[in-house]
């Protein structure tokens, strides 16, 4: 057997001690630290427990099913004073991605033209590019986000004295309140046109793309999916008599009533994350598109591809793979940037959480909460957008 | 490897200290560290606010200094940490302050779930609304659809909810952390109406730009009882921060003044010599832990509470607001203090 075979060979070895083997150390030290580690942590545990505790603080979730009893400014899910408290968490957590999510758009899309702007070849378009980058990228998000609350949307017109413009839009230091469309009976065929229009531009545009793949033909794509996506519903839309009306602001005692209304705080943070970020991708698109090798476009200009057609099929699918990566990290920022919300009154996650902690005193678990709802929200971003820079990725034949 | 035990050993060491302070004598501790460490308002003209060179004034801060006065015989032996609504609690739970003088309401919940201690109030308040003139309002029944700016985290912002859905009024809530940062807003015309303390509006009313531009509706739709919070658990450091009141409010009932007190000492009145420590084997200050002399050192540094009062907040102040329910028992208001005996 192979036991009689080795025993005798392991006794011939002249004995060292398990200490010097260098593998078995690097284990040991390993095992160590990660002990220690965690002792630690089970000991900061252990150590908040044992103080709450002895502090007569109540601890526990349980809270979370109490009644909130305050209001909330802006919400877009149905709240009130009589909700939980685990509800006001929610309308917070809406609030945030509902911010998060229209700043990393518009970011995405200032960044990029800005990000081109400064490699134009016209001098005052590359220059104002480059002052719009120094400026925001030079300065706190803070102070980015007073800059408009303070600086743009504080100095507009009072209330009773809003601003009004075309289409019943008016704008006062209340923020901007708008005509609300309220759909009537009839209005969900308008809807299902849209929808199948959708479906069907789906289908169209993938069939051109392999046609052209295939024989070379193009396709008039933009005007089919138009006509399919504004044109067909529009037509249901006034068969089916018209059905849609406007709430239209009107000004009331204190403030307009009737309409939507977008508040300050929700624009000027909105604005203030966008340009904020923008600055820093329109360097990242910049980048992306200098990392391009000269030859590529030149190569696509030899064979006729005029300029416009360079930049949008080959240039632009490259820099991509560049720019995916660290434009990850700037929606991550942006994200978290958003709880800066809390200096300006924008109910986001951490305002409304802040509130309840001093409502209920439920430090530990509340600070819990937000780090848990961060950690997800930005671990699902990178997830996604590692997913995304995979399907960009060079494929390697 | 080192590194880490010493980082480890370095925050559990931290910790530990962070514990001890949580818990335990509270005297001992703050006459080891040689002052009163005190959460105050970070600006509430009348309560506690620094002035151009940094001098902290008002009720609370006054209340502050009595505790330091009662414990050292020295006012000045006080350090103050300026809070938020939200940071208050948190620092008054971990043992980063001594004791909270902060215009705190006192609430069952903030007594119990909180751990802390509320018995002595040295301010009776209520909240109120503050609107401009221009928009005519002559009671807060006409608010219906009005903005409301309030400090978020604040018993008032629950106060407010309660009160629009009992008489079924619409309002809409503008909501800030920083009390600064809500006297902007209201003062930049974000929201109609300004609600907190009532006395918090009297003092918030000087900051703004006009003054005079603005009204203080006459309801009071709560009751606001003002007052120093402690750690549970500590009975001896509980005793010397309400007995600091008391002392303040018996001091004016016996007509004992910042500028008379060393010739009432002489005073035949055994009540006034047994206050003062005076007579002959009091114990009226050692069961405190203290000197005999305490309320002495008090009345030297701060006055009595009707001194304190009229300096910082009643008709010597700028903000000119009636005794009213902060009135001694004895003439018409509840500010009242147990016998020292």
């Amino acid at each position: 057997m192979t036991v009689d075979a080795t025993t005798p060979s392991g006794k011939d070895r002249p004995t060292r001690s398990i200490l010097n083997d260098p593998k078995f150390r690097g284990y040991l030290y390993q095992g160590l630290t990660i002990l220690l580690l965690v002792g630690f942590v089970y000991w900061v545990a252990i150590n908040t427990i044992e103080n709450l505790q002895r502090a007569n603080i109540a601890s526990g979730y349980g809270f979370l099913n109490g009644r909130a009893g305050f209001d909330v400014g802006q919400s877009l899910i149905q709240y009130s004073s009589d909700s939980t408290y685990g509800r006001a968490l929610l309308v917070g957590f809406v609030n945030t991605l509902l911010v998060a999510f229209c700043g990393i758009i518009t970011a995405t899309i200032i960044g990029f033209l800005v990000g081109i702007g400064r490699l134009s070849h016209n001098w005052l378009i590359a220059k104002l590019a480059m002052i719009y980058v120094e400026f925001f990228r030079n300065i706190p998000p803070l102070l980015v986000i007073f800059f408009w609350y303070s600086g743009v949307l504080a100095v507009m017109p009072q209330a009773r004295d809003a601003l009004e413009l075309p289409f019943d839009i008016y704008v006062s230091n209340r923020g901007v309140a708008f005509p609300r469309p309220v759909f009537e009976s009839m209005t969900q065929f308008t809807f299902y046109a849209f929808v199948l229009g959708a479906i069907a531009s789906f289908f169209i545009a993938r069939f051109a793309r392999k046609r052209q793949m295939e024989t070379g033909q193009t396709f008039p794509l933009l005007p089919t999916v138009l006509g399919l996506m504004i044109g067909v519903p529009l037509v249901v839309f006034l068969l089916t008599g018209r059905p849609l009306s406007f709430d239209i602001p009107i000004a009331g005692r204190f403030n307009l009533t009737g309409g939507s209304v977008v508040g300050p705080e929700f624009l000027s943070l909105f604005l203030a994350l966008s340009f904020y970020t923008a600055s820093f991708i329109a360097e990242i698109v910049r980048a992306g598109i200098l990392g391009v090798s000269k030859g590529q476009s030149e190569a696509a200009h030899a064979l006729g591809i005029r300029p416009g057609l360079t930049t949008r099929l080959v240039v632009i699918p490259q820099a991509m793979r560049i720019v995916i990566p660290p434009l990850t990290s700037q929606y991550l920022n942006l994200t978290k940037n958003s709880s800066l919300a809390i200096a300006i009154g924008y109910a986001d996650l951490v305002a409304v959480g802040g509130t309840i902690l001093n409502q209920t005193g439920q430090a530990i678990e509340i600070v819990t909460i937000w780090i848990i709802v961060y950690l997800t929200l930005s671990l699902s971003t990178s997830l996604f957008m590692n997913w995304f820079n995979a399907r960009m990725a060079l494929v390697e034949r | 490897m080192t590194k880490m035990i010493l980082a480890a050993l370095a925050g559990a060491a931290v910790m530990a200290i962070g514990t001890q302070a949580a818990s335990g004598a509270t005297l001992d501790d703050v006459k080891a560290k040689g002052f009163v460490q005190c959460g105050v308002n970070s600006g509430l003209a009348g309560f506690s606010a620094p002035d151009a060179s940094g001098n902290w004034s008002g009720l609370d801060v006054d209340y502050c200094k009595a505790v330091a006065a009662a414990v050292f015989g020295d006012a000045t032996k006080v350090k103050f940490t300026p809070t938020s609504a939200k940071d208050r609690f948190p620092a008054l739970q971990s043992g980063e302050v001594d004791v909270l003088t902060r215009n705190t309401t006192w609430t069952l919940n903030r007594d119990t779930a909180l751990g802390f201690n509320f018995r002595a109030v040295n301010y009776y308040d209520g909240q109120g609304f503050m609107v401009r003139k221009g928009l005519e309002v002559k009671s807060a029944l006409e608010l219906s659809g009005a903005a409301v700016c309030v400090q978020s985290g604040t018993t008032t912002e629950l106060n407010l909810a309660d009160y629009f859905k009992a008489n079924n009024l619409q309002y809409n809530p503008v909501v800030f952390e920083k009390l600064e940062e809500v006297n902007a807003a209201y003062d930049a015309g974000r929201c109609d109406v300004y609600t907190t303390d009532q006395s918090g509006l009297y003092s918030l009313r000087l900051t703004l730009a006009a003054p005079d531009d603005h009204i203080i509706l006459p309801e009071i739709i709560s009751k606001e009882p003002l007052g120093p919070a402690v750690r549970q658990g500590d009975d001896q450091w509980f005793d010397i921060v309400t007995w600091a009141h008391y002392a303040m409010i018996n001091a004016e009932d016996f007509g004992i003044t910042s500028a008379n007190v060393e010739e009432m000492k002489k005073s035949p009145n055994p009540d006034i010599q047994r206050f003062l420590g005076v007579e002959a084997d009091t114990k009226i200050g050692t069961d405190l832990g203290l000197t005999n002399d305490w309320a002495v050192n008090i009345i030297k540094a701060v006055g009595n509470y009707g001194e304190s009062f009229d300096r910082n907040v009643g008709p010597s102040s700028p903000l000119k607001i009636e005794r009213g329910l902060n009135a001694l028992w004895s003439k018409g208001g509840i500010q009242y203090a147990p016998p020292v005996r």
